[in-house]
C-alpha cells in the first residue's frame, strides 16, 4: 500500500510517541482535530495528554518547548504554517539557537514547518523559511524532498540533541507517494543524496524543487544530456563534499531553490563552489530561485513565481552551451 | 550571627530558630540578601567606573532588592527561577554564588557563561535558574515549559517564578507566555517590578490600564499587590503567592510598586526621573527602610549592621579578586561550535580550494 509524504510524517511521530516517553507534540489544532493538514490525525487519542492543542501563540510554543527540553523532554512543535514561525523567530534564533553555545545545555526540540507554496496559498501560507533559519548559528535545518526522508529525517530530528527546523513541503504532502517506508535510511542526516547520476551538469536543489529538477533532467536525457541531480536533504549542515565532488565530475552547476533570490541556499551553494571548486568549473555557476516578490495567490501567478521544470531545462540548456 | 550562606539548601524552609520569632529571623535573612546584593552592585559600579575591567554594560538592582530577595527566599531547591536584570538579590537568595555575578561581569573563563555571554545574561539551568535572553518576556514561556514537562510527568510541589518589569509587560512574548501558563494552569508566579520607568520611558507611555495588577484577571491569575519598598510586606505577599502556586491554586501575579534608584545601566544618569517620584513613598530605599525596621524592632543594633556590611564587603571583594585573577577566555582554545552533535556541524563553511 502506498504511503504519502504526509503519512510518513504522521508515522514518524507515531513511532516516536510510542517508543520514547519524552516525546510530546504541541501546536495549534493538532489534538483531536489532527492538525490543519492532518499530520497528527489519531495521535492525540492514541497518546492521551501528549498531543496538545496550543493557544495561538507561536512564540510561547517555542519557549515552552525549550523549557520542556531543559526538563528532559523531546518536544515537537507544529507550526500551522511555516509563515507563522516568524512570530516565534525570536525564541527560535535567540534562545533555541544560542542556548547550547551560551550555557552548554543542549536544546533538543523539533519545529515542524509546513512550508512552500501551493496554488491559492498566497503570501502568508506559502513561505519557505529554511534560508532564514540556516543563517543563524545553533540550528539544524532539514528539508526532506522524498517520502523516505520525510520519515527518517524526522526520526533523526527527534533523536538529535540540537534544535531542528524541519521544513516539510506542503506541495508534497499528498502528491508524493512511496511504496513503503524503508526500515533504515541509506544515508546519515549530514549527507546529501545523488538523486540522479549524470556527467554533463549538476543541479543542486532541495525540497519540492527536487521533483522539478528530476523532470528537467528526464527531458534533457531524451536529447542525450546526462544531468546529475543532488538533493541536499539537509541545508544546515550543507554537504559541501557531495556537491563539490559532483561539480568536479560535471564542470557545470545550477543551484535551484524555491526561496527568494537574495541570499539563501542557492547563493550559499554557489559561494562554496566558487570558493572551493573554482578549478572544476567549465562554466559560470548559475542559480535559479523564485521571483523577488511575496508568493502570489492566484494559481497562474503562483505557477509563474516559482521555478519549474521548463525553466530549469532552459537554464540547463544555456549552461550546457557555454 | 547567621552566616551569609549562598547555598540553595538554605531556602528549603524558612528558618525556625528557637530564640527568634520566625518572621523576625526571616527579616534578618532577607536583609542579608539585600545587603549582599547592594554591596555586590556597588562593587560592580566601582569596577565599571574605574574602567577597563568590565566590557559591556552594568545593570543594577538598586531599590528593587526587597521584592527580589523575597522571591528568591520563597523559592526552594527544585523550583525554577527566571530572573531578569535587577534580580541579584533574588538570585543570591535562590542560591547563586556571588562569584557568578563577578565572573560574568568581569568575563572570567571560569564563570557559568565562560565569557560567551555577559553581565545579567547568566544562569545555572540545571540548578533551576534559567539564563535570561535579552528579549523581554521570552523566559516566561520557557519557565512554563519546564512546569508543563513536570505536570505531564505528574510531578507536583514545585513552582516556577519569573521576574519582569513594567516595560517588559508590553511585549507580545509576555502576553503569549502569561496566557499560555494560565491556559495550562501551571504553578507559575509572575512577579512584576513596577519601577516606574522602562529605561527612560515612564509608565504613562507603557500601559493604559489603571494598575498592572488589573491584568491578572485577564490572564486567569490570582492577583497580589505589594509595596516594593517594604521588605516585610514583600516577604509576606510574595511568600503567599508562591505558596498558593505550590499548593495547586494555579498561576499567581504579584505587582511590586517601587522606584528604580539607578539608571537603566550605569551609562545612564537617569536625569529623566521625576523628582516628585523620588521624594514620594515609592521612591524610598528598601534597604534603608529595612535597616530602620530591624533597629526599631530590636532585631539588630547599629554595630551589628555595620559588621554585616563589613562581612558582605569582604565576601564581595574576595569574589571580585578571584574573578580578576582568573582572566578571560582564550579564543584559540574555543571550539566555536553552536551545535552539540559533531556530525551536524557545517564543516563546509571552512572549506577552501
Amino acid at each position: 500500500m502506498a504511503v504519502t509524504y504526509l503519512e510518513a510524517i504522521r508515522s514518524a511521530q507515531a513511532k516516536a510517541l510510542a517508543e520514547d516517553e519524552r516525546v510530546f507534540i504541541y501546536g495549534q489544532d493538532i489534538g483531536v482535530f489532527g492538525g490543519a493538514f492532518k499530520a497528527t490525525k489519531g495521535l492525540a487519542v492514541a497518546h492521551p495528554g501528549r498531543v496538545l492543542d496550543s493557544p495561538i501563540s507561536e512564540d510561547a510554543a517555542i519557549g515552552l518547548a525549550i523549557g520542556a527540553s531543559i526538563e528532559g523532554m523531546r518536544p515537537i512543535i507544529e507550526m500551522q504554517f511555516a509563515d507563522f514561525s516568524s512570530v516565534a523567530f525570536s525564541q527560535i534564533v535567540n534562545q533555541a539557537g544560542t542556548q547550547f553555545y551560551r550555557t552548554g545545555v543542549r536544546c533538543p526540540i523539533v519545529v515542524r514547518l509546513p512550508s512552500g507554496g501551493t496554488p491559492g496559498g498566497g503570501p502568508f501560507h506559502s513561505q519557505n523559511m529554511e534560508a532564514i533559519y540556516a543563517h543563524y548559528p545553533g540550528l539544524v535545518v532539514m528539508t526532506p524532498a522524498t517520502v523516505e526522508d520525510a520519515y527518517h529525517l524526522l526520526l533523526e530530528a527527534i533523536a538529535l540533541d540540537d534544535p531542528v527546523i524541519f521544513c516539510e513541503h506542503k506541495h508534497l504532502y499528498n502528491h508524493l507517494k512511496a511504496e513503503r517506508l524503508p526500515e533504515k535510511s541509506d544515508l546519515p542526516p549530514n549527507k546529501a543524496r545523488i538523486a540522479r547520476a549524470g556527467r554533463d551538469a549538476t543541479v543542486v536543489t532541495h525540497g519540492a524543487m527536487l521533483h522539478e529538477a528530476l523532470t528537467a533532467a528526464g527531458d534533457l536525457a531524451r536529447e542525450g544530456w546526462q544531468i546529475e541531480v543532488i538533493d541536499l536533504r539537509v541545508v544546515k549542515p550543507l554537504d559541501s563534499e557531495t556537491v563539490l565532488e559532483s561539480v568536479a565530475r560535471t564542470g557545470r552547476v545550477l543551484a535551484v531553490g524555491e526561496n527568494t533570490p537574495w541570499g539563501g541556499v542557492t547563493s550559499e551553494v554557489i559561494a562554496r563552489i566558487a570558493d572551493a571548486g573554482f578549478q572544476s568549473l567549465d562554466a559560470p555557476p548559475r542559480r535559479l530561485n523564485c521571483k523577488d516578490t511575496p508568493v502570489p495567490y492566484h494559481p497562474n501567478l503562483w505557477a509563474a513565481h516559482r521555478p519549474n521544470a521548463a525553466e530549469i531545462t532552459r537554464e540547463l540548456r544555456d549552461l550546457l552551451k557555454f | 550571627m547567621v552566616e551569609l550562606a549562598s547555598s540553595p539548601e538554605i531556602n528549603e524552609a524558612f528558618p525556625r530558630s528557637a530564640s527568634l520569632d520566625p518572621s523576625q529571623s526571616l527579616l534578618l535573612r532577607a536583609y542579608r540578601w539585600m545587603l549582599l546584593a547592594r554591596t555586590t552592585d556597588e562593587k560592580l559600579a566601582a569596577l565599571y567606573k574605574a574602567g577597563g575591567k568590565i566590557s559591556g554594560g552594568v545593570f543594577l538592582g538598586t531599590g528593587q532588592e526587597a521584592l527580589s530577595a523575597a522571591l528568591g527566599m520563597a523559592l526552594r531547591k527544585g523550583d525554577i527561577f527566571s530572573p531578569l536584570i535587577r534580580d541579584l538579590a533574588g538570585r543570591l537568595a535562590f542560591g547563586e554564588p556571588v562569584s557568578d555575578a563577578m565572573r560574568t561581569f568581569l568575563g572570567s573563563k571560569e564563570g557559568p557563561m565562560r565569557g560567551r555571554d555577559g553581565n545579567i545574561h547568566r544562569g545555572r539551568i540545571h540548578e533551576g535558574q534559567l539564563a535570561m535572553i535579552s528579549h523581554l518576556g521570552a523566559m516566561i514561556s520557557t519557565t512554563a515549559g519546564v512546569l508543563l514537562a513536570r505536570k505531564m510527568r505528574g510531578q507536583t510541589g514545585t513552582v516556577g517564578a519569573i521576574s519582569i518589569g513594567d516595560g517588559g509587560t508590553s511585549t507580545g512574548a509576555t502576553h503569549e507566555g502569561l496566557n499560555l501558563a494560565g491556559v495550562e494552569r501551571l504553578p507559575m508566579v509572575a512577579v512584576i517590578a513596577n519601577n516606574q520607568y522602562a529605561y527612560s520611558t515612564p509608565n504613562n507611555r507603557q500601559y493604559a490600564c489603571a494598575d498592572l495588577i488589573d491584568r491578572a484577571k485577564g490572564y486567569g491569575y490570582e492577583p497580589h499587590s505589594v509595596d516594593g519598598t517594604d521588605f516585610e510586606a514583600c516577604l509576606e505577599v510574595v511568600g503567599r503567592a508562591v505558596e498558593r502556586a505550590r499548593s495547586g491554586h494555579g498561576p499567581q501575579m504579584v505587582v511590586g510598586h517601587l522606584l528604580r534608584l539607578t539608571g537603566h545601566g550605569l551609562h545612564d544618569d537617569a536625569s529623566y526621573v521625576d523628582p516628585k517620584l523620588k521624594a514620594s513613598a515609592v521612591g524610598a530605599d528598601c534597604l534603608r527602610l529595612a535597616e530602620r525596621i530591624l533597629i526599631e524592632r530590636g532585631l539588630a543594633e547599629e554595630g551589628e549592621l555595620a559588621a554585616m556590611k563589613r562581612e558582605a564587603q569582604a565576601k564581595v571583594e574576595e569574589a571580585a579578586a578571584q574573578a580578576l585573577r582568573e582572566g578571560g577566555p582564550d579564543p584559540s582554545q574555543e571550539d566555536w561550535a553552536a551545535i552539540s552533535d559533531a556530525r551536524m556541524l557545517d564543516r563546509g563553511l571552512a572549506m577552501r580550494s
